[in-house]
Parts: structure tokens; sequence; C-alpha cells
């Protein structure tokens, strides 16, 4: 095992890792940026180091000075956390030049997982039902259109490398395309560099299901069952729960099984996801991967009684996995919401300073949390600030501790997202199970901007 | 005078218009970028556009002034 790593991450998921580190007897180097300097994982890291100035780009993802951190601070191995540069296979490979372990996949694997059209390619491979549409980029409008004709309208035009809802657009008739078309590849290149697009057949009224995965370097692979992430606001989670409720356990072991097989297809180790769409049929089909550790893990964690940070950790240091997956239980369940600085309204970000900050308490909730009263919410970083998890020895049981806690949050200075999560946990088509990924737009009509990848 | 305000505290990722352009009620002027949100701010009145007081990548706090229209 490692005995010093450094977190390339701010905020809550740094604290977990941190927790972890802790745990397992693992030192470890925080980076934080000019805004972040009186953040909570700069206090809580064994040693904390600046990286730059407040911007992203000009801090967090600033790839060689993270790199020159790392050996001047002898880590051997750097945890990406979420965000940031969790799917950069360049950073990826260039830990591996520098003889630093990367926690998280051969960055070969992630640099095909994180294009959109080489991901759908792989998992036809890998005997995965996809989307009906187009494995390749369209050469321009005119093939998109042929192609959308041909699968039958509405279908979702998307940006190959796209993500957050950028560069996607659900389009109706020709005339919507041909419109869309142009503009959602610009705003592509533009964001990330690649235009690239393709079609989907449309899913109607789906679910996102996800499975979670740990992989060895051994040729194990278990997946941790299933979290339901359908309630978005933004195409962002914002509630998440396990298991599914809307799940048999037929479907949940071929969606395992599916996303078992898939990675080992690609050759994948560490901690990964496979996200799926779920029809009303039940029938499912691969959306993405994503390649590190996801902001809901904790729902998985809460279930199943296992560290993931802690498998990532092990699996990265080249142990194998201590279970198989006739040994991974599901016991109760759990739900998390992320609690966000913004309007509940409008979803418009609302940076500035917690001058109030109490916690609900209680023997299942869980916080996942980097600020407290004093803290500054900054417009630099996501808005998301604090996550809070609810366990139950059932659906009802877990619904009625979350709408508790979150009765007993006290946040002020800025305003949150909590009557809003109040609003779905408490509506009797949530809590009938009816998680659409259309439920805020179907049950509460909210309005709000686009979303930065 | 019609001016078009922050709806929050960002940054001017866009600036769609320039002085002199004629704009209509309702029309997107500038788009804002703050935790990783992009919000496009629309002109409540039409007319010419007579000032424009950011740059694109300044730093606003709600309610200052964006733009100036006549």
């Amino acid at each position: 095992m490692f005995s010093k790593i450094l977190i390339a991450n701010r905020g809550e998921i740094a604290l977990r890792i941190i927790r972890t580190c802790q745990k397992l007897g693992i030192q470890t180097v925080a980076i934080y940026s000019e805004a972040d300097a009186n953040s909570l994982h700069v206090k809580q890291a064994d040693e904390a180091y600046i990286v730059g100035k407040a911007r992203v780009n000009e801090s967090y993802l600033n790839i060689e000075k993270i790199i020159s951190i790392a050996k001047e601070t002898k880590a051997e191995a750097i945890h990406p956390g979420y965000g940031l540069l969790s799917e950069n296979a360049t950073f990826a490979r260039r830990c591996e030049e520098e003889g630093i372990v990367f926690i998280g996949p051969q960055p070969d694997v992630i640099a095909k997982m994180g294009s959109k059209i080489e991901a759908r390619q792989t998992m036809a491979e890998a005997g995965v039902p996809i989307v009906p549409g187009i494995s390749f980029p369209l050469a321009d409008v005119d093939e998109a259109a042929n192609v959308a004709n041909s699968i039958g309208y509405p279908v979702m035009l998307k940006a190959s490398a796209g993500g957050g809802g950028i560069g996607m657009q659900l389009v109706y008739d020709e005339e919507q395309l041909r419109k869309a078309f142009e503009g959602n590849q610009s705003r592509a290149t533009s964001f990330f560099g690649d235009g690239a697009m393709y079609v989907e057949k449309y899913i109607d009224n789906p679910r996102h299901i996800e499975i979670q995965l740990l992989a060895d370097a051994h040729g194990n692979c278990v997946y941790l069952w299933e979290r339901e992430c359908s309630i978005q606001r933004r195409h962002q989670k914002v509630v998440e729960e396990a298991p599914s409720p809307f799940l048999d356990e037929e479907t949940r072991r071929k969606m395992g099984e599916a996303a078992v097989r898939a990675a080992k297809h690609i050759g994948y180790t560490n901690a990964g996801t496979i996200e799926f769409l779920v029809d009303e049929q039940k029938n499912f089909y691969f959306l993405e991967m994503n390649t590190r550790l996801q902001v809901e893990h904790p729902v998985t964690e809460e279930i199943t009684g296992i560290d993931i940070v802690e498998q990532q950790l092990r699996i990265a240091a080249g142990e194998k996995l201590s279970f198989t997956q006739a040994e991974v239980k599901r016991e109760g369940h759990a739900i998390e919401v992320r609690i966000y600085a913004e309007d509940p309204n409008t979803f418009f970000p609302s940076p500035g300073t917690i001058t109030r900050l109490q916690l609900p308490e209680g023997e299942h909730i869980r916080h996942e949390i980097a600020v407290q009263s004093g803290s500054v919410v900054t417009p630099f970083y996501d808005p998301m600030i604090a996550k809070c998890i609810a366990k139950g020895s059932d659906r009802q049981a877990a619904i009625a501790t979350m709408i508790e806690a979150l009765h007993e949050y006290k946040i002020e200075g800025i305003k949150t997202n909590i009557p809003m999560l109040t609003a779905v946990l408490t509506h009797e088509a949530f809590q009938q199970g009816h998680t659409t990924t259309n439920f805020v737009n179907m049950y509460m009509n909210k309005k709000g901007g686009k979303t930065h990848a | 005078m019609h001016e078009v305000v922050a709806l929050m505290a960002g940054n001017v990722w866009k600036i769609v218009v320039q002085v002199g352009d004629v704009v209509e009620e309702g029309q997107d002027v500038v788009i804002l970028e703050s935790m990783k949100m992009e919000i496009p701010i629309a002109t409540e009145a039409g007319g010419v556009v007579k000032a424009i007081h950011v740059q694109e990548g300044d730093f606003v706090n709600e309610g200052d002034v964006l733009i100036e229209i006549e």
C-alpha cells in the first residue's frame, strides 16, 4: 500500500479521500488554488501546496504543476477525485511517465471511453446494447438528416466529446435538426475542441440507472449493484438512490453482467461506472462509461458496506479484490441529495458567504461536505456544496429520514436548492418510484440556464 | 434608457451584441458564466445598443450594469 498520495481535487471529494487515507495510515498531500486557501481540505491534509490562481485552468487543471508537487513531496500516487483531471488521459499518461501511480484506469482506456462515439463502438463489440443510431462521426448535416430519417424522429443530436448537456439537443423533425446541427457543432468545438457529432434514437421517458464496478489488475471484476440517478436538472443529477425502485432482480443481474463484460472487454481496472438508459419496458442501453469515482458513490457504499475509495487505493497499489461477486451484499436503501448553492426556482448560481450552517444529525444520516459557517462559496467552481445521504431499512424509511434531514438543515447567507429537494422527496410521484429523467420538467416546471461541462 | 444588469455574480463569457446594434425585447445580449453554469442575459427592452460596460472575461457582481440600450 502507498505511504503518501497527492489528491488532485478540492471540496468534499478531497475530504472524502483524505478520510479513507487516514483510516489506512496513508499521508495526504492537498493542492489548492488562491480562492481555496482557507478550505477544509487544505486544513485536513497532512501537507498542502498552492497550485495557482482561482480559475481551474490556472490551478486544478495545471498538469505540470501538480506533477511537480507530487514529485517534490514524494507522493507515490495521485487520486484525481471526480471532475477536473479525473478523466484526462494526458494527465494519467504524464503520471505514468513520471513513475507516479494514477489512481484510475489506464490512459488509453480513459481516452477510449472519453469519446462517446468510440465508446459506443466498443460497447457494441462487447455485446452491450446501445441506443439505435450512428457510431461514427457524421460528415455533415445532410448525413445527419439521412441517419435521423432512417432511425425515425425524435432523435438526440449529440457531440462526441460533449458533457453536461453541452452540444446535445432533442430534435423532432428535419427542420429542427438542420437548425440545431451547426450551432451544437460549433459549441462543442468551442467547449471541447472537438466538433464530432452523432445522432441517436430518443428514448422516451427513460430512467438513468448505472452500474458501479470494481476491477483489479488480476482479471477480477465485480459489480456493486446499481444506482438510479434519474432525478436531474439541467442534465445534472440532484437525487440518487440505491437500489433502483424500478429494476427487477433479473434486469439488475443482466445489467450487472453486461457491465462486467464491457469492463473486461476493454481491460478496465479500478472503480468505474457504466451508465445506462432504461426504457419503460426495462430494455437497457449503454449511455456512457465514467472512468472515475462518482459523486454518488456513497449510496453504493451504504448498501454494500464497501469503502469504494479504499478499494480504489488497494487496486491501484496492485492488490487483488478481496471478495467475489457472490460476497457483495445488498442491505437496505440509501438516498443521496446534492445540495447546490443556487436559487431553487431559477437554478441560477448563488455564490456568497455562508453565515450560518447547521447540519441535521442522526444515526442514518451521512454528510459529505466541505463548507462550514463563514465559508465563502466562490463563483469559480461547481455549485455543489454538500451531499447528504440517508439510509433506511427500505425505500420509504430512507425517504422519511431524508425529508426530516432536509427540514433540519440551516444554511444562511446563500440560496440553496433544499426547497427544491424537499419538493422532490415529498412528491407523491417520487414516493411511488416514478423517477424518470423528465421528473423535474414534468412535475416541477422548472427553468434554468445551461451547464458547462 | 434601459440598463441590462447581471442576474448573478460571474464572468462575462460572451457579448453577443456590439454598440450600434438594434436589439429586440427578449434578445440575449450577454452570456454570463458562474459555477460552471451558462446564463444568457436578455434585454427587457428593444432599441439601439448605446454602451457596453464590460468585456469578455470580466468578473461582475449581481446588479452590475452590463449594457445600456436606448
